[in-house]
């Protein structure tokens, strides 16, 4: 395969396995080349890159705070245990 | 009684694993609600993917703080305490979930079947430029990303909600709950290259749901 015969259709399909270093060293070396030539998929790779901070910033928002008299019966619960 | 209580290890230190099992272990106050703290939302989060309602999810991380406190003497360093406390929120849901939704088989299986991107994105029939992008992603400018924040926050939560059940899960743990690959897989008994197949999946439909309100917000 040479590095021409990589294509943008293709990278798609790979970023998640580029991003997680797990593809041969023989196709980074092709992904690598495909990059530094085509603006589009680097934007696509920023935003898949975007993506998984955001997501990660999920749960930042959480409003999820537990009702007092649970946190106090689990609380209790936590501290006679100890026996 | 208050100085009973008071902790011997600053709750700065509950960071550590190691610290904040000890502290657990002493019964100290301050580590248990710095664990209630940190993981009941994510308990919660995760909870919801297994069972039915958000009513249900709650009896299920209840469940698990009572099983966590019960085992807490237990812990061992095999993993990291999250993992730990991950592992007893899964087991706690399955069995609500065979219980009150209809289960999804153990056996996930991956279907390969599905583009990250729309086929029609790509050219198809010029010789030479075959499989390059025809409507190539647009840029998303910080300045407009920022404009935007809650709302594509509110869309990427939409995104997953559509998503299967196992490429939820395992968005969730990986990329909300910041577990590692190795922790995915061997929380959900999955082998590497499933796990990322189903990663792959997911993140690329969520990052195309972004696209489409970026899109929107911008018009």
């Amino acid at each position: 395969m040479s590095a021409t015969a990589y294509v943008c259709r293709q990278f798609v399909e790979d970023v998640t396995a580029y991003l997680e270093g797990a593809l041969p060293d023989a196709v980074v070396v092709l992904v690598d080349l495909h990059l530094a030539d085509c603006p589009h998929c680097r934007e696509y790779l920023a935003q898949m890159r975007r993506t998984v901070e955001m997501t990660g910033a999920l749960t930042e928002h959480d409003v999820d705070t537990m009702p007092d008299d649970v946190r106090r019966r689990l609380l209790r619960a936590f501290l006679e245990s100890d026996q | 009684m208050q100085a009973t209580y008071a902790a011997s290890v600053p709750a700065g230190d509950y960071a550590d694993d190691e610290l904040l099992a000890k502290a657990l272990s002493a019964r100290e106050p301050g580590a248990f609600e710095f664990l209630l703290d940190r993981y009941h939302g994510q308990l919660l989060r995760l909870a919801r993917q297994y069972v039915p309602s958000d009513a249900v999810a709650d009896e299920v991380v209840q469940e698990t703080w009572l099983a966590v406190i019960q085992g807490v003497d237990r812990f061992e360093h095999r993993s990291s305490l999250k993992t730990w406390l991950f592992r007893i929120l899964l087991n706690t849901a399955r069995t609500h979930g065979v219980k009150e939704k209809r289960s999804t088989p153990v056996a996930m299986t991956v279907d390969d079947d599905e583009p990250a991107v729309e086929p029609s994105r790509f050219r198809r029939f010029s010789l030479r430029g075959r499989g390059q992008w025809k409507v190539p992603p647009q840029p998303w400018s910080d300045p407009e990303m920022s404009a935007l924040a809650g709302e594509t926050l509110a869309t990427i939560d939409a995104a997953i909600a559509k998503l299967t059940p196992d490429q939820q899960r395992v968005i969730t743990l990986r990329d909300v709950l910041g577990c590692s690959a190795a922790e995915v897989c061997d929380l959900l008994e999955l082998s590497d290259s499933n796990q990322r197949v189903l990663l792959h999946r997911a993140r690329s439909k969520v990052r195309a749901a972004v696209e489409q309100k970026y899109a929107e917000g911008v018009q």
